[in-house]
């Protein structure tokens, strides 16, 4: 795979334009369903709107870590090895974290007046809390210098690391929170009886989720492309500088060279 | 060589490393010391909140302690190329994970000892069942010491790798500070029946990443300046 192939992103202009379209429309359509034609909660009232938005951040949440760990399952394979799956594996955790975030506040926000606090020490939101911090620190970890390579394993068995992790984390969290409590008031945050118009609006929302998850880990991908494509070229031109422009810059040693000298030119 | 043999190696130059240094033993116990005696001034012992919370503190005393320690287990293998030595050794990856942990977990065991000692004089607390007492300790050791080494050798190096350390392994290691806590809350209080599944909880982590470790560690080893 070509720099320029990268570049132009994973789904290409003229798909990415088109989702992009297609997200907004989703989103206007979700506001519009979700504030104004559901009915409002018979015990909720209006905040159970947020459950709106809430479940399906959660969705894409988990649906970008999901993401995430086949990316890095896909780069550790060495038949598939590339660094389209380091840089997908990058982006959809950036965009994961972000709804992960987003899924801790909207769940606040609806804690308040429905559970009269804004955090209970339950299972499953301890069990977000740690998800958040463990991605934060995997983005982190693909923020350290190194060459595309060193870095692309390193994220990648780290994410496999941080993957097998959630269960036994959500396992314990449980326990935790089942052995020293009594029940806690954590309705189920679907009644099993909903309204219709209701279980529309909340599969209109997840549809509008998945699609501004596509939407975003097309454009964060994209950024990530270009960014690497920044790097080697200004390394290149570091390295003529340096060397000058004698038979050495030329181009076919130049991807040898860029290799070799990576790790000890970036910061 | 066997895996044992070759990792036995590389903990007994840790270890001889650390008699000969003695940072474990002479700044990161009595860190650890000056953190057991801040609890008690956060939490004021007069009202006999202590012996309540004093599994949690302990742990949570453990931990800070250990992420010195493992900061410092990868710190002595960056001055003088002394990696590259390491690599060039010919030492199997997985033998250098399994030796590092060793040796990690043998700086845990004093640090333990001599932390456990002070919470049970300082917080006035009396242990119940000795049994699950250690036996939680020893699990949650091992799992500490794996995950640790694992996670150090993607943050050691450079001064931004260690500040990374702490945010990587904190959040990953979630179960053994409450499956040690519970265990240990259990083994106080004298009701051992509760400590066991938390004890099954730490052996599995213990086991679950022993095993990554020893499975990705050549590759991380390799990759790592």
């Amino acid at each position: 795979m070509t720099g320029g192939a990268r570049r132009a992103g994973l789904l290409g202009p003229r798909v990415s334009a088109t989702t992009g379209v297609a997200t907004a429309a989703a989103l206007v359509a979700l506001v519009v369903f979700g504030l104004a034609i559901a009915p409002p909660d018979e015990i909720q009232g209006d905040a159970q709107r947020i459950m709106y938005l809430h479940v399906p951040a959660a969705w894409a949440a988990y649906l970008a870590f999901g993401i995430t760990t086949l990316a890095s399952i896909l780069y550790l394979w060495p038949r598939t090895r590339s660094i389209v799956w380091d840089l997908v594996a990058g982006a959809s955790a950036e965009v994961g974290v972000v709804f992960t975030g987003l899924t801790l506040a909207l769940g606040s926000l609806w804690a308040r007046p429905v559970w009269g606090i804004w955090w209970a020490w339950d299972a499953r939101l301890v069990t977000t809390a740690v998800l958040f911090f463990l991605y934060l620190g995997y983005l982190s970890l693909r923020r350290l210098p190194g060459t595309a390579e060193s870095r692309g394993k390193r994220a990648a068995i780290a994410a496999l690391i941080a993957f097998i992790d959630v269960p036994v984390v959500h396992f314990s969290v449980n326990w935790w929170r089942t052995l020293h409590q009594q029940a806690t008031v954590f309705n189920p945050e679907l009644d099993p009886q909903i309204h219709g118009v209701m279980a529309f609006t909340l599969w209109l929302g997840v549809l509008a989720f998945t699609l501004t998850y596509v939407y975003l880990l097309d454009r964060r991908y994209r950024l990530l492309a270009l960014d690497e494509d920044r790097e080697e070229r200004e390394l290149e031109a570091a390295i003529r500088a340096r060397v000058g422009p004698g038979p050495a810059g030329g181009a076919g040693t130049t991807a040898g060279t860029t290799a070799g000298a990576r790790a000890g030119v970036t910061p | 060589m066997s895996l044992v043999r070759e990792a036995l190696l590389v903990a007994g130059k840790d270890l001889r490393i650390e008699a000969r240094s003695r940072v474990t033993l002479a700044q990161i116990v009595p860190f650890g010391g000056i953190v057991v005696l801040l609890f008690a001034f956060a939490l004021d012992p007069a009202r006999g909140n202590l012996p309540r919370v004093a599994p949690g503190l302990f742990w949570v005393a453990v931990l800070l302690a250990a992420l010195m320690a493992l900061s410092r287990s990868f710190a002595v293998e960056a001055r003088n190329s002394a990696r590259d030595g390491l690599r060039l050794s010919g030492l199997d990856g997985s033998a250098v994970f399994l030796g590092k942990a060793m040796a990690v977990a043998a700086q845990l065991v004093a640090l333990e000892t001599v932390l456990g000692t002070l919470v049970v004089l300082l917080y006035d607390v009396h242990v119940s069942a000795w049994s699950v007492v250690l036996l939680s300790a020893v699990a949650a050791t091992a799992g500490l010491a794996a995950t640790g080494t694992l996670f150090g050798v993607l943050a050691a190096g450079s001064r931004r790798r260690e500040t990374l350390l702490p945010l990587l392994l904190l959040p990953v290691v979630t179960p053994v500070m409450l499956g040690a806590t519970r265990a240990f809350e259990a083994g106080l209080e004298g009701a051992p029946s509760e400590a066991w599944r938390w004890i099954g909880l730490l052996v599995l982590f213990a086991v679950l990443y022993l095993s990554a470790g020893v499975l990705a560690f050549d590759a991380l080893w390799e990759e790592a300046e």
